[in-house]
């Protein structure tokens, strides 16, 4: 379903800007496999190609946009006729405008290779069989597993182009592949399920061994938990749960959030807001995440952002927008999909790792509850107040091991408490799919609340 | 809104092709959804933004395999060149060609009293949004942020499969989100409102954005005065309308036939048996009136219908698609979803409700001595495999003696699905809705539910007080 270079349809585009307008387009595509099975059988397998394109007009100090699932010829021509009619019904704004070259100022785009050619000639059967594999290998794992809820491959080619009418362009193509399966133990009085998965940009880099051992374990461990007691206790967090929090925390760094008065840290920038070992880094240019990106939602070269240095806050991420409006200028920071104006995130978010495996940090917590895995984070925690209340389940920990396992709890504290109280940082970095990597951290007390 | 008619013989003939190397189902999903929507914040509208997505998912059942594929090439051309992909997912069954007959067709055109948002200026869009932005402000002074935003989006489906069904739907959904940032000593707190209908702009009759922008802001002021919540095992009276979502997620969701026949619920060979407080009836209704989950078909083309899950406790049915129909050897019952032309249909909740019972709200509250009494919950999750649940809740306040006395700040209720549904111990003579966006395996569908004033005699807390 090839229509051409992407980047050539956004020049299309871009070059019909009149005089004292702005047009920038934003065009994707991207070619997907998805192959799920159950029971030894393919239970679906879906193949599909997507492209789309997002048109930004900026006229007047007014902004409009305008999107469509199709980058037929009358289908861009009529998304860009909307975008241009929505532009007169926003408010002016002195800050609006697209990046420009000034924004970009000389800066190259990191050197990255996002793309394995490899992972194009693997077969559809070769698919089917890591999925029917991992469903088996899942089962096999352990006795008391009962039965694979899940397993599935799925693999996406996908590609963007992005040029506005004041000569700045960004293109980039990607490969991503991830396998995954969910376990269900039964231990005759109670159910419980693990998940394992793994991600990558080909083949070559999934451990697909660990899918089946993560996903029982996971599930086993937990066989028989119960509530217990209430009281204030250290906390150990399981990477995958790490990943989660920073991803609530990195809207506190939000350039947007802190101008609409929507930031916690807001007028804290070179104030103590963490552990003094504590660095909080976003850095796109990381080759390792799989968030890692040449070019940000406005077109810009990303960079490397350290957000937290010894404990003290750095300062805020910002798009184009927000970077002019706070004088801070982009720090290359904007997110998009094609069907939303650029806002501000975090690509490659992570915490430098420390120096003490997940064995030694479990041996030096004393009486601890280890958390594998929380729920609610959403709806129990706010990036705004800082307030954080999560479901929990996991295991207690006593003389440097695991002993019963818990469920049915919540742990509570809050963003900024739990940010100072962070005693220990793992040396076990994984790069997760998503924005966050994640690690094992240690918190010196929260408050559990259960039986 | 040009609609992009597929005629009857491509249908008959994209799924004739289909189906020519065997397969034992194939059917056409044909979709055209336009949106606008439109953002104030920091005291001015931001932007209007319109989308369009058309497009075509074509599916191949072959035994247990299901292949999909999708095009945003709607021609002849682009459906054949969908169902080869889609059959070619399928292979592996037997051959033979089979010719599709289609029947008579069932259109369900818009309803005639509509006030289609196409039709409705984006000036008056917008007007709404500064209005909502004044109410919430004139609320009080220490209302500090505001953002409000609409949303409409109109969603013309069209369904054809191999068993000669031909059916097409046209629904519009409005909504209006109002978020509220509170500031005082005690920091910063949130708050928001978001109503939304199977309908258009006539919306906004019944829900005018003031009303709406109030509800949010005094949220956000009610909440500078919170005290932290208590913690642990306590009993947890729900108000009308706030607690429908706990019970989509706890139990609605174990109900699902998918769930079933993975062997991945609670409720799997509980048929017939007690599930649940013979106080509890749990229906999921598609057909109910402008609802935000309702339909005129589910997406699979079968009509929208009425479906009694637990009756007095007992457990009556699951929630069906097309496909564990098929293998139970019985008729679908119009929960069979999906969020786009680019995903699968599963079995999804529509508007889930626990119907009234008989008990004053009053004399619900009067009956505890301390508790919690829950006015509106934020989102929750569910392991159906478990049952076991937690949900955020953003609005509540303390049950001392019988009365509901101090708000209390951010907490957490966790529990069990079959725990919760036999601890129910009062229901309500009263009901009211809520609306939400229901997200099940990574896609995302319209739902409400309801439900009427309920007491659980009780629920983990898990709230921030020493």
């Amino acid at each position: 379903m090839s229509r051409g270079d992407l980047l050539e349809i956004a020049r299309g585009v871009a070059r019909a800007a009149r005089d004292g307008e702005q047009i920038e387009a934003y065009v994707v595509r991207t070619r997907d496999t998805d192959v799920e099975v159950f029971g030894g059988e393919v239970e679906s397998l879906t193949t599909a190609s997507v492209e789309g394109v997002g048109i930004r007009v900026i006229a007047g100090g007014r902004q409009g946009l305008a999107w469509a699932g199709s980058l037929a010829a009358d289908v861009i021509d009529e998304t860009l006729k909307e975008a241009r009619d929505n532009a007169g019904f926003g408010e002016p704004d002195e800050w609006y405008g697209l990046a420009s070259l000034a924004d970009v100022n000389g800066a190259a785009p990191p050197a990255l290779d996002l793309w394995r050619e490899e992972l194009v000639s693997v077969s559809t059967e070769e698919k089917v069989r890591i999925a029917l594999d991992l469903e088996r290998a899942t089962k096999a794992a352990d006795t008391r597993i009962r039965n694979v809820e899940s397993a599935s491959y799925g693999d996406a080619f996908a590609e963007a182009a992005l040029a506005n009418s004041l000569g700045v362009e960004a293109h980039s193509r990607r490969t991503t592949c991830s396998a995954s399966a969910v376990a269900l133990a039964d231990d005759g009085s109670s159910t419980q399920s693990g998940y394992g998965f793994v991600a990558g940009r080909t083949l070559s880099d999934l451990d697909l061994d660990s899918i089946p051992r993560d996903a029982a374990t996971r599930a086993c461990r937990l066989l028989g938990a119960k509530p217990v007691p209430g009281r204030r206790i250290p906390v150990i967090l399981d990477p995958l749960v790490t990943r989660s929090v920073l991803g609530v925390l990195s809207s506190a760094f939000n350039g947007e959030s802190m101008l609409k008065g929507r930031s916690l840290f807001a007028g804290r920038a070179g104030q103590v807001i963490g552990a003094p070992f504590l660095q909080l880094i976003d850095d796109p240019t990381d080759e390792r995440a799989l968030g890692a990106s040449q070019f940000d939602g406005d077109g810009v070269p990303t960079r490397r952002n350290a957000l937290i240095v010894d404990g003290v806050m750095q300062g805020f991420l910002h798009n184009v927008y927000t970077g002019r409006r706070s004088g801070a200028g982009t720090t290359a920071s904007a997110t998009r999909g094609i069907s939303s104006t650029p806002g501000v995130g975090v690509r490659a978010l992570r915490l430098e790792p420390g120096t003490k495996s997940p064995e030694e940090i479990l041996r030096s917590a004393g009486e601890a509850l280890f958390v594998q895995s929380v729920s609610g984070l959403h709806s129990g925690t706010n990036p705004i107040s800082g307030d954080f209340s999560v479901g929990a389940e996991g295991l207690m920990v006593r003389d440097g091991a695991f002993a019963e396992p818990v469920r049915e709890i919540t742990v509570a504290s809050t963003l900024q408490r739990m940010l100072l109280d962070i005693t220990e940082v793992g040396s076990d970095l994984t790069f997760l799919p998503g924005a966050v990597a994640g690690l094992t951290l240690l918190v010196g007390e929260m408050t559990m609340s259960g039986a | 809104m040009t609609v992009p008619i597929i005629e009857r013989d491509v249908l008959q003939a994209t799924l004739d092709h289909a189906l020519d190397s065997g397969g034992d189902f194939a059917e056409v999903f044909v979709e055209d959804r336009r949106s606008s929507s439109g953002r104030f914040d920091d005291g001015r509208v931001e932007e209007l933004v319109s989308g369009r997505d058309r497009g075509a998912g074509l599916r191949v059942v072959r035994g247990d395999t299901t292949g999909f594929a999708h095009t945003a090439d709607l021609s002849r051309t682009g459906l054949l060149h969908a169902a080869e992909a889609a059959a070619g997912a399928a292979r592996g069954g037997g051959g033979g060609t089979r010719t599709v007959a289609l029947g008579a067709p069932s259109a369900h055109p818009i309803d005639g009293d509509v006030v289609l948002p196409e039709n409705v200026e984006k000036r008056r869009k917008v007007e709404l949004l500064a209005r909502a932005d004044a109410a919430a402000r004139a609320t009080g002074s220490a209302v500090t942020s505001v953002t409000a935003s609409y949303a409409d989006a109109r969603r013309r489906i069209l369904v054809a499969n191999s068993d000669g069904l031909l059916a097409d739907d046209d629904r519009v959904r409005t909504r209006l989100s109002v978020h509220c940032v509170a500031t005082g000593d005690t920091g910063m707190q949130t708050a928001h409102e978001a109503p939304g209908r199977t309908m258009g702009f006539e919306l906004f009759d019944d829900f005018t954005p003031e009303d709406v922008a109030r509800r949010a802001a005094q949220r956000a002021l009610t909440l500078l005065e919170a005290v932290p919540a208590p913690s642990g095992r306590l009993p947890v009276v729900l108000k009308r309308g706030a607690g429908g979502v706990l019970f989509h997620e706890a139990c609605g969701h174990g109900l699902e036939a998918d769930h079933i026949f993975k062997d991945a619920s609670v409720f799997k060979g509980q048929m017939g048996r007690p599930v649940a407080s013979p106080l509890v009836t749990l229906v999921d209704d598609g057909g109910y009136a402008h609802e935000w989950g309702t339909l005129a078909i589910d997406d699979e083309g079968h009509p929208a219908r009425r479906n009694v899950l637990i009756e007095d406790g007992v457990l009556t049915d699951y929630m069906w698609d097309v496909v564990r129909a098929r293998n139970e050897g019985r008729a679908p019952s119009g929960n069979g979803r999906r969020e786009s032309y680019r995903h699968l249909p599963m079995p999804r909740m529509t508007n889930t409700f626990v119907l009234e019972g008989a008990t004053e709200p009053d004399d619900i509250i009067g009956s505890v001595d301390f508790g919690i009494y829950c006015v509106q919950l934020g989102g929750g999750q569910v392991d159906p495999a478990t049952g076991d649940f937690v949900f955020g809740v953003t609005e509540a306040y303390l049950i001392e003696k019988g009365e509901i006395t101090r708000p209390i700040r951010a907490a957490q209720l966790i529990g069990n699905g079959p725990d919760v549904l036999r601890m129910v111990d009062a229901v309500g003579n009263d009901f009211e809705t809520w609306t939400g966006m229901c997200g099940k395996q990574g896609q995302s569908v319209p739902v409400s539910s309801g439900q009427p004033t309920v007491l659980v005699r009780e629920m983990t807390v898990g709230g921030t007080a020493a």
